[in-house]
């Protein structure tokens, strides 16, 4: 919302007012001032002059060389190359000296080789939004009405020496789409009284029931219509005052019925439409909501097919209009136009959004009727128009209206004691400031019984409950002025869950462990959603994507992780070590929340030691990540094991499916050597983690072991076993035929080449033996061994390397 | 005989003298003091010697003996501790060259600032309520006032996944599904997340973004709580110096309603780029609970009262940490990520 000073000094006393203070003012106070705008801007000595003479110039095909009258006494010979520059004209003349906006200065030039002493302007050229220059000037210069007075300041017959203010309007605050509206919150804060527009006019003896009647068949969506009709039309330009006063706030000047309904609409925030009676043809008026397929030619020319929920008004056979929305070619106003029908209605606002909503038409007037008009200004911006139109367009009113009515007018009574105010508030804000700041707002209100019995107005549609009293108390008394405070009460202890404290013992391991932290998207492509998926399950995807890229949500977090390391690598940080938390998505169909899983999940490549100096380089590979998985694992407290695993995307040999108990809760792998090429990835590794899984089971107390004072006894061994046997089988016999002595295994050789037959490795294994009560024997370690050394033999078919 | 002695023991300790290290001396022990040395040779020609003289030249070459062995032995530690020295000297490093590497990650700047707030409010007794990041549009929507129809929907147009699904467009759901839970019962909470928008990603929109949203409920919680608490929090996020005022504004969900603006802490005050030469930069809404979210959920507005407030994780890192575009945080770049490696204050 646009807010010209000048015109709103119509209603308030802004005499001393500086902008800038008042701005500020109305931002504290709770609309929200986006920017300031000094129409004026540094102009000075523009000039309004006549054009007495024009005539080519000589030497360049699209100039002119005009003598100009500008109350000087003599003439100046301004070289001007708009088109529409002609003899007789009164223009807008920068003389030399003048200053337009920008800092681009005038001064006595030759163009050509002809003397220019100034410039005619556009009103472009003095800072004024080509969209809202009317358009028979708006490729040329502006031409003055004929009665403007030579040699007078322009900037002042312009009214330049204003200032707009920009408000950024929070939704509740429709009053505020009005001249109006924004007079009484002006008025409250700087406590002063509204001074409204006097209407009077002389009607004719005729009245508007004479000329036309009027039905509404749908009352839910309309219940208020006001037809007024005026005869004697001249249709033709604004007078000046006018013009600037639409341009001030953002609207292209028209014509004098056109403007007259919009500076309506932007004075009382009500919308009106002129319909020409004449064109009308059947002297009637019907609102219903539209029939299925109905096509209407709006104004802007564009043929619009309606639905059963759009509401119309029509001549009693076609639509005319899309109500409070855009009206139709067929009925519009023309120069020629001689009668019109002024409608102002209430027209309900979810209706209105709906239809604005799918034809794609937001206008001034759908923006005002969406949120809610003054049911008790639908009369008033009428007669305003029709006073208007009398005045400015000749026109002769027919007396009384044409109307239906069946729309509720009376305020909300909303009942709130001051100490409820104060109780909300935590202050003490004495009964008589309230009173104070309630008759300042013009709320009018009784007291009884310690209580305000408000009648809200209805300009205020945002005011319903004591809440909002409290809230309009506050603002007027000043939020500054509110105190600060602690909440009181019984305090609980607060804190983590232990889910909560294990996920930031997830993330303050991996990155002990070298991972830095990534965020990624949730949205992902329908391509890359289910890659790398641990769990079986449909995607969830959007109805309305912006971009097939972010259309689906994701089930595993590896796919942006190895993004974000290829765009690391491309940008030369070829060691990339990330992590992330966050959750994947598994559809369980139409309207039911999708499960979300907490995954953790990891991308490394490039080189994992980089000891330069010390010639210590190695990239990364499996066991990196593995160690790190296993980290994690034990930080939680959690027994995983892995198992060999082909995965898609992932290399068929160097894959592992992580389990928790049976289930598998994970995977380790590289990335398969296509995806590296692709992705132009050196050797990548990943791993996935189902988190949840994990860290939501509740874990015991630890409970402390003594340490052994007895001596360890370690045997290493070394065996030959066939290439496939896993190196976890072997420890598992180990730790099973070894029994309780059998306290840790390492192991801390693996050989196969060379030395070794092809199908053959060796594993070797340092064992300890020890009592926790007692010192082992030798007999009893021997013993021990060898029954370790037998079930080896069976049941994993180990040799000792001799 | 006394004279040959002299003179053998000039030459002895001039040896030990000139020995350069302990293999020489060693030597040199070996020559004088050995079994074939000059010294055994004399003591076995005392036998020639006459009796009474015996005593008294025996007395002699011991004390000769005693006294080249106490000149050999310091000298010898002298020669040892040389040795020590020089191949200490010869160990010695550059301490200056530069150490293992030992890569610790950190957080992104996102948890950073997330785990910052959470943590300044546990410490208020607050606990952590999350949710899930696809909503029913009764939790994110509906129950908090904004019914289907509502025209300040159109400040959240949001990625619907169904009609009554879509992904949530603020971490509020969590506040009325914890007020659901509680039934009644008092509430302090910190609701971190993800939440979505339908913007196009560019320097200053991001589809996806985290807010962390605060909610509390109890007996007689007032306006003035609110305020005491927000001043907090912009002075543990932005030093103790700052600021707070608030400004009236409008959220569906809350009466009255504010905007927080806090002090400028890059000028202070007195205006620049950063706070647009006002002074002041907006950092949060928030509000007092309006009576008919806590009706909804199930709690008497007549009894008790609540505030809450809504922050965006990305715009407190960018104030806090001159990030200038949004799309940063999603990059993942290392470079930048790296550069939030180190605790502050």
């Amino acid at each position: 919302m646009l807010v010209s000073l000048n015109w709103l000094a119509d209603y308030v006393d802004l005499t001393d007012q500086q902008p800038a203070e008042l701005a500020e003012k109305i931002t504290r106070s709770g609309i929200e001032v986006d920017a300031i705008e000094v129409r004026s801007q540094d102009m000075k000595n523009v000039v309004i002059g006549h054009v007495v003479s024009k005539e080519k110039h000589p030497e360049a095909d699209k100039l002119n060389i005009c003598q100009v009258d500008v109350g000087t006494g003599e003439l100046s010979q301004i070289v001007c190359g708009a088109p529409n520059v002609d003899a007789g004209q009164n223009v807008i003349v920068a003389v030399p000296g003048a200053r337009l906006p920008g800092g681009f200065k005038i001064k006595k030039a030759k163009l050509r080789g002809q003397e220019s002493n100034g410039m005619i302007c556009s009103l472009q050229e003095l800072g004024i939004e080509g969209k809202v220059v009317p358009k028979a000037f708006a490729d040329g210069i502006f031409v003055l009405p004929a009665d403007a007075p030579v040699g007078q300041d322009a900037l002042e017959y312009l009214s330049l020496h204003d200032t707009v203010l920009e408000l950024g309007l929070t939704p509740n605050r429709a009053d505020a789409m009005s001249m109006l509206g924004v007079a009484y919150e002006v008025a409250a804060i700087l406590q002063q009284s509204v001074k409204l527009p006097e209407i009077t006019y002389a009607s004719a003896t005729e009245t508007a029931q004479d000329a036309l009647t009027l039905r509404v068949d749908a009352l839910d969506a309309n219940p208020l219509y006001i037809a007024k009709v005026i005869k004697d039309i001249k249709v033709g330009p604004s007078p000046q005052w006018l013009q600037n006063r639409l341009m001030a706030v953002g609207v292209r000047p028209h014509n004098n019925v056109v403007d007259v309904t919009n500076y309506v609409l932007m004075e009382y925030g009500q919308p009106l439409h002129a319909f020409d009676y004449d064109r009308l043809a059947t002297k009637e008026i019907v609102v219903r909501m539209a029939t299925e397929g109905e096509v209407i030619t709006t104004l802007d020319d564009q043929e619009r097919k309606l639905e059963a929920t759009d509401l119309v008004i029509t001549n009693g056979q076609e639509p005319v209009a899309v109500a409070g929305v855009m009206g139709g070619a067929n009925s519009e106003v023309h120069d020629g136009t001689t009668t019109v029908v002024l409608e102002s209605a209430y027209f309900t606002g979810s209706f209105i959004r709906q239809t604005s909503k799918r034809l794609g038409l937001r206008s001034d007037a759908s923006a005002r009727f969406e949120k809610g008009v003054d049911p008790n200004r639908v009369e008033a911006a009428a007669e305003r128009a029709a006073q208007l139109l009398a005045e400015l367009a000749g026109g002769t009113v027919l007396a009384g209206s044409v109307v239906v009515d069946e729309l509720d007018k009376t305020p909300k009574k909303v009942v709130v004691s001051p100490d409820f105010i104060n109780e909300r508030l935590g202050m003490k804000i004495s009964f008589d400031e309230m009173q104070h700041i309630l008759t300042r707002l013009q709320f009018p209100f009784e007291v009884a019984n310690g209580l305000f019995y408000i009648d809200a107005p209805t300009r205020r549609q945002d005011i319903v409950i004591p809440e909002d009293i409290v809230e309009e108390i506050a603002r007027m008394y000043g939020y500054d002025r509110i105190p600060m405070t602690l909440p009181e009460g019984a305090h609980q202890a607060g804190g983590l869950t232990p889910y909560q404290a294990k996920r930031r013992l997830v993330r303050q391991t991996l990155e002990g462990a070298g991972l830095y932290q990534a965020v990624t998207y949730s949205l992902t492509s329908s391509e890359q959603a289910q890659r790398f998926a641990l769990h079986e399950a449909p995607v969830t995807k959007l109805l309305m994507p912006m971009s097939e890229e972010r259309s689906t949500l994701r089930q595993s977090l590896i796919p942006h992780l190895v993004e974000a390391a290829s765009y690391n690598v491309a940008r030369r940080v070829e060691s990339v070590a990330l992590y992330e938390v966050g959750s994947v998505f598994l559809d369980q169909g139409m309207d039911e929340l999708p499960v979300e899983i907490e995954h953790v999940a990891g991308v490394v490549t490039g080189l994992w030691v980089d000891n330069a100096w010390q010639g210590e380089k190695k990239p990364v590979d499996f066991f990196v990540v593995k160690g790190i998985v296993e980290a994690l694992a034990a930080k939680l407290g959690a027994t995983l094991s892995y198992r060999q695993a082909k995965r898609d995307g992932l290399h068929p040999g160097r894959t592992a499916d992580i389990l928790f108990g049976e289930i598998v809760v994970g995977f380790i792998g590289q990335l398969h050597p296509t995806e590296q090429k692709r992705l132009d990835l050196k050797e990548t590794y990943v791993f996935e983690l189902n988190m949840q899984a994990l860290i939501t089971e509740v874990l015991p107390t630890i409970s402390y072991t003594a340490v052994s004072r007895f001596p360890a006894i370690t045997r290493d061994i070394a065996l030959v076993v066939d290439r496939e046997t896993p190196a976890e089988t072997l420890e598992s016999v180990i730790r099973a035929s070894g029994g309780k002595l059998v306290t840790a295994i390492r192991l801390f050789d693996l050989y196969q080449g060379d030395k070794m037959a092809a199908d053959k490795k060796s594993v070797a294994f340092s064992i300890t033996y020890q009592d926790p009560e007692r010192t082992l024997t030798d007999e009893e370690v021997v013993a021990a061994h060898e029954k370790v050394v037998a079930a080896l033999a069976e049941q994993a078919g180990a040799e000792l390397r001799g | 005989m006394e004279a040959q002695l002299a003179a053998l023991k000039q030459e002895v300790i001039q040896k030990i003298t000139d020995a350069q290290s302990v293999k020489e001396l060693q030597d040199v022990r070996v020559a004088y003091l050995g079994k074939k040395g000059p010294i055994t040779d004399l003591l076995k020609g005392m036998g020639k010697l006459p009796a009474e003289e015996r005593p008294k030249m025996g007395a002699l070459v011991n004390e000769m003996r005693q006294e080249v062995t106490a000149v050999l032995d310091a000298r010898s530690v002298e020669l040892e501790q040389a040795a020590i020295d020089a191949q200490l000297a010869n160990e010695t490093i550059d301490v200056t060259l530069p150490g293992r590497t030992v890569q610790i990650g950190n957080h992104h700047p996102l948890t950073k600032v997330i785990e910052e707030i959470e943590d300044l409010f546990i410490g208020m007794g607050y606990e952590i309520a999350e949710g899930p990041e696809v909503e029913k549009d009764y939790y994110n929507f509906e129950a908090l006032n904004l019914p289907k129809g509502h025209p300040a929907r159109d400040m959240q147009d949001s990625f619907y996944i169904s009609e009554e699904l879509l992904l949530r467009t603020h971490t509020s759901p969590v506040q009325a599904r914890t007020m659901e839970q509680k039934q009644g019962e008092p509430i302090r909470i910190i609701c971190p997340g993800k939440v979505f928008r339908r913007d196009n990603d560019d320097a200053t929109h991001s589809h996806q973004f985290m807010q962390i949203e605060g909610l509390v409920i109890g007996e007689n919680i007032r306006m003035t709580d609110l305020k005491g608490t927000l001043d907090l929090l912009g002075k543990k996020m932005f030093g103790q110096d700052r600021e707070i005022r608030l400004r009236p504004s409008f959220f569906p969900f809350t009466e009255p309603s504010v905007e927080m603006d806090i002090s400028c802490f890059k000028c202070g005050g007195s205006g620049c780029s950063v706070c647009k030469g006002t002074g002041w930069i907006e950092i949060l809404g928030a509000g007092m609970v309006h009576p008919d979210v806590l009706r909804m959920a199930g709690y008497d507005p007549e009894k008790v009262s609540g505030f809450a407030f809504g922050i965006g994780a990305e715009r407190i890192a960018m104030l806090k940490y001159g990030v200038e575009d949004i799309r940063h945080f999603y990059t993942n770049d290392m470079r930048f990520i790296k550069q939030f490696e180190r605790s502050e204050g």
